[in-house]
């Protein structure tokens, strides 16, 4: 097991790596630099500013040197607040992403299996047909939709929750954001679940279980769960990357500043360093994420071994 | 003990019969479709707005750039000619909407396209070769899979301008790794069918088997998976549009207009609304289509 872990950590690196390195020939190779749409400046004023950040150099030589700092967890300077670091920036926001996206994700997971798993114990029932029917609503009606109808019920009409900021993670500016951002992967998990639930409570080691009069309640949570529960283990990758992207949305809407807010005004700034330094960042929490999921996959499913 | 002319007739007749029963998968499937109900109402609402988008902002008095000065964010009304009323620009709803319409499933149907070409290929290739040309190219496809490709095409338009041709391509070019991971699937299946040996045998070349005998047995999959995929589509361009990085002003698509809604929907609901109920009718109507056609296509379904 410590070697199948080691070996799925080890194999992220390249992935990483082909991530950084298009990212950053991509952004060397776009038409224009970052300083080009200014005001035409003395090319004597030009030079120096490029001397700085260092596109006087070579490509390969600026890729490498981007590593080397990378390796040291230096994102680089920012183009477009020029005093501060990416590092600085990020470091501010990523508290609050984190704390919205890690709620988001954990109540999705959470809810999302109880409640397919109670459609799927219930099937055909009243509590079945409502949860299905929830789900294709949620599955369907993206985040900048609901977002938006949200803030209009709770924080426009009935004034019961602000309708945006931030305010340190106070928990009642916390309720909407998470509750937009998590809508849809509750729906995705409660159909993943329910579809796996019903196919593991018809299968025979159940049917044993049941046999030998154990309580219904306790072949669900001892024999039940952990099979059925693969599928949305497998998911949780994809719901992972969806939330990180939500995040970019709903901090939009919610003006929170997190990591999908400073992302959107670094695109639309063109702030390349920033946009570049997040990319990475949120490519290397996918990657790592992704390699946890894989490792969890495996110490669930006594299936697989390795 | 002889059977009467007759009677040798009608089983005759009766196995014509029979044998005129006997259905082709595509007209079974069809048979199935037809009987969902929620499938075929999805098919027909969709026909109506993809009509209604297409020739409906030339039913209005109004060009989808018109500023007029004097009829701001005003509502809904049949008399002034403004049915969804009009956005903070005094420019018409109503055909702004269809306007978006038309980028919005263009974005949608073109995305799934190249995501369908690109996929359906690279599965097929890798599948049909195997061995060590199938290992690469499945550890290229799950490398692909980690990146955040959101942040990837945000990346692009940043660097290379908003385009919407560059949409397209980028929309389109991220999102076939599903379809090339299902087709491979399929396509292990199917080459040790007796079919694929038999053109072998004839000396059929790997780039025509792949292309004439593959590609057509996984198409039923293909098609479903398409289906599902044209919401997506449309969800990632509104997605960009949504943040500004989309199409460009006075251009829109349902997720701009959405933008735009979300801001002003305190003293203008309407332009929230109207953009967002035909953005979700849209949505709904694929996704019941696409889980009818599923079902439809399923062999083990019957």
């Amino acid at each position: 097991m410590t070697k199948f872990i080691f070996k799925r950590l080890l194999e992220a690196i390249p992935t990483l790596l082909v991530l950084i390195t298009v990212s950053f020939f991509l952004m060397r190779f776009a038409p224009g630099n970052p300083f080009s749409s200014e005001r035409s400046l003395p090319p004597q004023v030009k030079a120096n500013i490029e001397a700085k950040y260092g596109f006087d150099k070579p490509v390969v030589e600026q890729y490498f040197n981007y590593l080397k700092n990378l390796v040291q967890g230096d994102l680089g300077p920012s183009f477009k607040y020029k005093d501060y670091t990416v590092n600085e920036l990020v470091a501010q926001a990523l508290p609050v992403s984190a704390k919205i996206g890690a709620a988001a994700f954990i109540l999705a997971v959470l809810i999302g299996v109880s409640l397919g798993t109670l459609a799927a114990l219930k099937q055909n029932s009243w509590i079945d047909y409502l949860v299905m029917s929830g789900a294709m609503v949620g599955v369907v009606i993206p985040s900048f939709v609901l977002a938006p109808v949200l803030v209009l019920i709770f924080a426009i009409g009935l004034k019961w929750l602000p309708a945006g900021g931030w305010n340190g993670g106070a928990v009642q500016f916390m309720v909407l954001p998470v509750v937009g951002m998590m809508m849809h992967y509750i729906s995705s998990i409660a159909r993943i679940m329910r579809g796996s639930m019903i196919e593991v409570m018809s299968s025979n080691f159940i049917r044993t279980a049941r046999a030998k009069g154990l309580a219904s309640s306790y072949i669900v949570l001892h024999h039940a769960l952990r099979p059925a529960i693969l599928p949305v283990v497998s998911y949780l990758g994809p719901a992972f990357v969806g939330i990180i992207t939500g995040s970019v949305v709903i901090e939009t809407i919610f003006g929170l500043p997190g990591i999908g807010q400073l992302f959107v005004n670094g695109a639309l700034n063109r702030d390349y360093s920033m946009v570049l330094g997040l990319t990475i960042l949120v490519g290397a929490l996918t990657i790592t994420f992704n390699a946890i999921v894989d490792i969890l996959y495996a110490v669930i499913d006594p299936k697989i071994r390795y | 003990m002889f059977v009467s002319k007759e009677k040798s007739q009608a089983i005759a007749n009766a196995a014509e019969s029979l044998e005129i029963e006997g259905r082709s998968l595509w007209q079974d499937a069809r048979r199935r479709f037809f009987r969902n109900k929620a499938a075929v109402v999805s098919l027909v609402i969709l026909t109506l707005i993809s009509l209604l988008v297409i020739i409906g902002p030339h039913l209005s008095e109004y060009a989808f750039d018109d500023t007029d000065w004097s009829a701001m964010h005003v509502g809904p009304s049949i008399e002034s000619g403004h049915y969804f009323g009009t956005d903070s620009l005094g420019r018409d709803l109503f055909v702004r909407t269809l306007m978006g319409g038309q980028i919005s499933l263009m974005v949608g149907l073109l995305g799934a396209i190249v995501a369908m070409l690109i996929g359906t290929l690279y599965g097929a290739t890798s599948g049909f070769i195997g061995g060590r040309v199938d290992q690469v190219m499945m550890r290229v496809l799950e490398i692909l899979y980690s990146f955040p490709f959101m942040f990837f095409v945000i990346l692009l338009v940043t660097f290379f301008g908003r385009n919407i041709l560059l949409i397209f391509l980028a929309i389109g070019a991220v999102s076939w790794l599903d379809m090339a991971r299902i087709v491979r699937g399929q396509t292990l299946s199917l080459k040790r069918k007796e079919f694929i040996e038999a053109a072998h045998v004839c000396g059929v070349s790997k780039w025509k088997i792949i292309t004439r005998h593959i590609v057509p047995n996984v198409l039923g999959i293909v098609v479903v998976y398409a289906t599902l995929l044209v919401p997506s589509m449309i969800l990632f361009e509104s997605f960009l549009s949504f943040l500004g990085l989309g199409v460009q002003e006075p251009m829109t698509s349902w997720g701009a207009l959405l933008n735009e809604g979300s801001q002003s929907m305190e003293i203008a609901l309407w332009q929230l609304l109207f953009p967002a109920g035909f953005m979700v009718t849209t949505l709904f109507c694929f996704n019941f289509i696409g889980d009818g056609l599923r079902d439809a296509l399923d062999p083990k379904d019957r």
